[in-house]
């Protein structure tokens, strides 16, 4: 009898030990309550701004404001302020252009494809990477704008007839392009916008002065978190989420259209629309991890941003990272296999060219290689061996897009045509004013708005679940271990 | 309703502990009968639309109408000056109805940033927002509303609504702290 009643204890005991293990690493830490969100995330707002920040954005600023003043000089004084000649019409302007419009795809992947693919971890960091989605298609709507030259003249790119009756071609991916991007970031800005009116609501009924309650106020619209808003709101989050996963997906193909459907060798690839596409998840990705680590070390988020969500970033970057190291290996197979002399050269030139360092440390090492160390979680789990890795993909995506456009221009079919390209100190200054704008924008983000979706990383604890039993409390339903869905 | 000190009455609200004991109050509350009423959380809690009878939102209708514009306004702006206007002749290309494989970015462009206003204005159309005040805001228990408190309130114009029963059933279903709230 004693035996019979023993086995199946040691069974029961055995199941619930491989359970816990089993168990999901939970995705706030700490077991923090509702009130503990709201008072970690608002406080960063609330509270005064800490000295770190007003030397940061000083510096930042500063650096923005020369940013400004070399585009203010390039407008002045003419586009010839940049290195660009013949046969380099396009360099580092359109590589920027690429770079940060990749940067903001990150943002739109995590708050939209994500979202629909039920990863609840993306509630701690999808408000900071939306907010940078949008710094960054600011930062790289500065140079499209800007490369015409006659600045007064960049309405020739809204669709509107010139003073002869003549219409801007449509058939154009210059002219898409003007469309994906204006697209992509008013909707960014609607889904951002959208996200933020419940926590707007949340700062406004915790403001203690009469004009942030007013501000707070009015940008919260009189938000009162009923459930007959709630339904409309999370149907209206779901359609932009819908919306916004194949606008992402368009804007980078879009952009990759205008070197595709043109003849240089090194553009005329099909295989460039999925290529830009995993580049650009790739790139923001290690730009998400690059502002977020720094960010939730000083305001001690760690409960909220775990170790958990930068392993699984880190996965995504080792996928992306993968993908486009598959396509660097796909143009060199077709370059080969097409026959053509033109196409083979480029990509011979590209190795063993003048520009040959910019592959074999941007492309070969940056994008292809460091990545690789994700498939180690000892490495996931370094913040360092992250932390490089991600520094070496934001370096190594700029090279990328350098040695495709320019790549393509200076050495194409004719070699009495060919010309180096070098940049003038405009050309980098612009460049790295676009950082100053780009940072200052996302420290006056973190000071003045939530970055963390406080009524969205809400959802994720188990007791937010209609069904979740309190210790010590009886209700009709069961606690159980059922998933929200 | 008045009360006796002369305020017209909005409501009368009752705070829940937990999401939990919100959501087997609001079925209770469905269950008496009362239309028009409400619950108020600091995020939305799965499964609520059904225990308070709601149905599937119609938002969709209006993204599906606004996508539908956008992709017809494509249309017009690209085979409009591409093909009637003015027509522009590029790699020999046609410039008919043949051309529409150049156009399917515009087109998909347009449909998604159509849709996409439309969803957001109609959720704002919807819940009748923005709006510059609201009377649930004069129960001061309800700032809470925005942080961890779990609210619901019955409005007095509900026909069913009596200040006993209303009362009875808030306190019967766990409700604390249970409230008239003035409309002004």
């Amino acid at each position: 009898m004693d035996s019979a009643t023993t086995v199946p204890d040691v069974i029961e005991s055995e199941a619930s030990a491989s359970a816990d293990k089993l168990a999901r690493v939970p995705l706030v830490l700490n077991k923090r309550n509702f009130s503990w969100i709201t008072e970690r995330i608002s406080g960063v707002v609330e509270e005064r701004a800490p000295r770190w920040w007003w030397v940061a954005f000083a510096i930042t600023s500063m650096v923005a404001m020369f940013g400004l003043f070399c585009l203010g000089y390039q407008i002045s004084t003419g586009v010839g302020t940049w290195g660009l000649n013949h046969p380099v019409g396009w360099a580092w302007d359109i590589t920027n252009f690429v770079f940060w419009i990749g940067i903001g795809h990150a943002g739109t992947l995590i708050s939209a494809i994500l979202f629909l693919l039920r990863q609840k971890w993306r509630t701690s960091i999808n408000r900071a990477a939306e907010a940078m989605t949008l710094f960054a298609v600011i930062c790289a709507a500065i140079f499209p704008g800007v490369h015409v030259g006659r600045v007064w003249m960049a309405w020739f790119l809204a669709p509107l007839p010139n003073n002869y009756g003549i219409w801007p071609n449509f058939r154009s991916p210059l002219l898409w392009d003007v469309f994906a991007v204006s697209t992509y970031f008013t909707v960014s800005v609607l889904f951002w916008y959208t996200g933020l009116v419940p926590d707007l609501a949340t700062l406004r009924d915790r403001a203690t002065t009469k004009i942030k309650k007013f501000l707070f106020g009015i940008f919260a619209l009189g938000w009162r978190g009923s459930n007959r808003n709630w339904r409309h709101y999370e149907m209206a989050y779901l359609l932009l989420a819908g919306l916004s996963t194949p606008l992402v997906l368009s804007v980078h193909s879009v952009v990759s259209f205008d070197f595709a459907t043109s003849i240089i060798p090194g553009w005329h690839t099909t295989i460039f629309p999925p290529y830009f596409v995993a580049g650009a998840i790739f790139g923001g990705f290690a730009m998400v991890l690059t502002l977020l680590i720094p960010a939730r070390a000083i305001y001690k988020l760690h409960d909220i941003i775990t170790p958990q969500h930068v392993d699984k970033m880190a996965k995504i970057i080792l996928l992306t990272g993968s993908i486009v190291g598959y396509a660097y290996a796909m143009e060199f197979f077709v370059a080969w296999y097409s026959g053509n002399q033109y196409e083979k050269y480029a990509f011979y030139n590209r190795i063993f060219g003048p520009y040959w360092w910019y592959w074999w440390v941007g492309m070969l090492f940056c994008n292809t290689v460091a990545p690789q160390l994700f498939w180690f979680k000892k490495f996931r789990f370094n913040i360092y061996v992250v932390y490089f890795v991600c520094m070496c993909v934001n370096a190594g995506m700029w090279f990328e897009r350098f040695i495709i456009i320019v790549g393509g221009l200076y050495r194409d079919f004719l070699p009495s045509s060919w010309g180096m390209f070098y940049p003038t100190w405009v050309d980098i200054w612009t460049f790295i004013g676009t950082f100053g704008i780009f940072t200052s924008l996302f420290l006056l983000f973190i000071r003045y708005l939530p970055m963390i979706a406080m009524s969205e990383v809400k959802i994720v604890l188990p007791e937010a679940d209609p069904h979740h039993a309190f210790p010590g409390e009886h209700h009709t339903v069961a606690a159980g271990g059922k998933e929200r869905t | 309703m008045r009360t006796p000190s002369g305020n017209r009455v909005y409501g009368m609200g009752a705070e829940y502990s937990s999401a939990a004991a919100l959501y087997e109050a609001a079925k209770r509350v469905r269950d008496a009968g009362f239309k028009r009423w409400d619950v108020h959380s600091p995020f939305p809690i799965h499964g609520m639309d059904d225990a308070m009878g709601l149905g599937k939102s119609w938002l969709s209708a209006a993204v599906l109408a606004g996508g539908i514009t956008g992709l017809l306004t494509a249309v017009v702006l690209t085979f409009g000056p591409s093909s009637l206007i003015y027509p522009l002749v590029v790699h020999g290309k046609p410039v008919d109805w043949r051309t529409v494989p150049a156009f399917f970015p515009i087109m998909f462009e347009l449909t998604v940033l159509f849709a996409a206003f439309s969803a957001f204005f109609a959720m704002l159309l919807m819940n009748g927002l923005p709006r510059w005040h609201h009377p649930i805001f004069n129960w001061q228990r309800f700032s809470r509303a925005t942080n961890d408190g779990f609210f619901l309130v019955i409005e007095a114009r509900d026909p069913r609504f009596t200040e006993v029963e209303a009362r009875e059933l808030l306190e019967q279903s766990g409700g604390q702290h249970v409230t008239i709230i003035h409309e002004d």
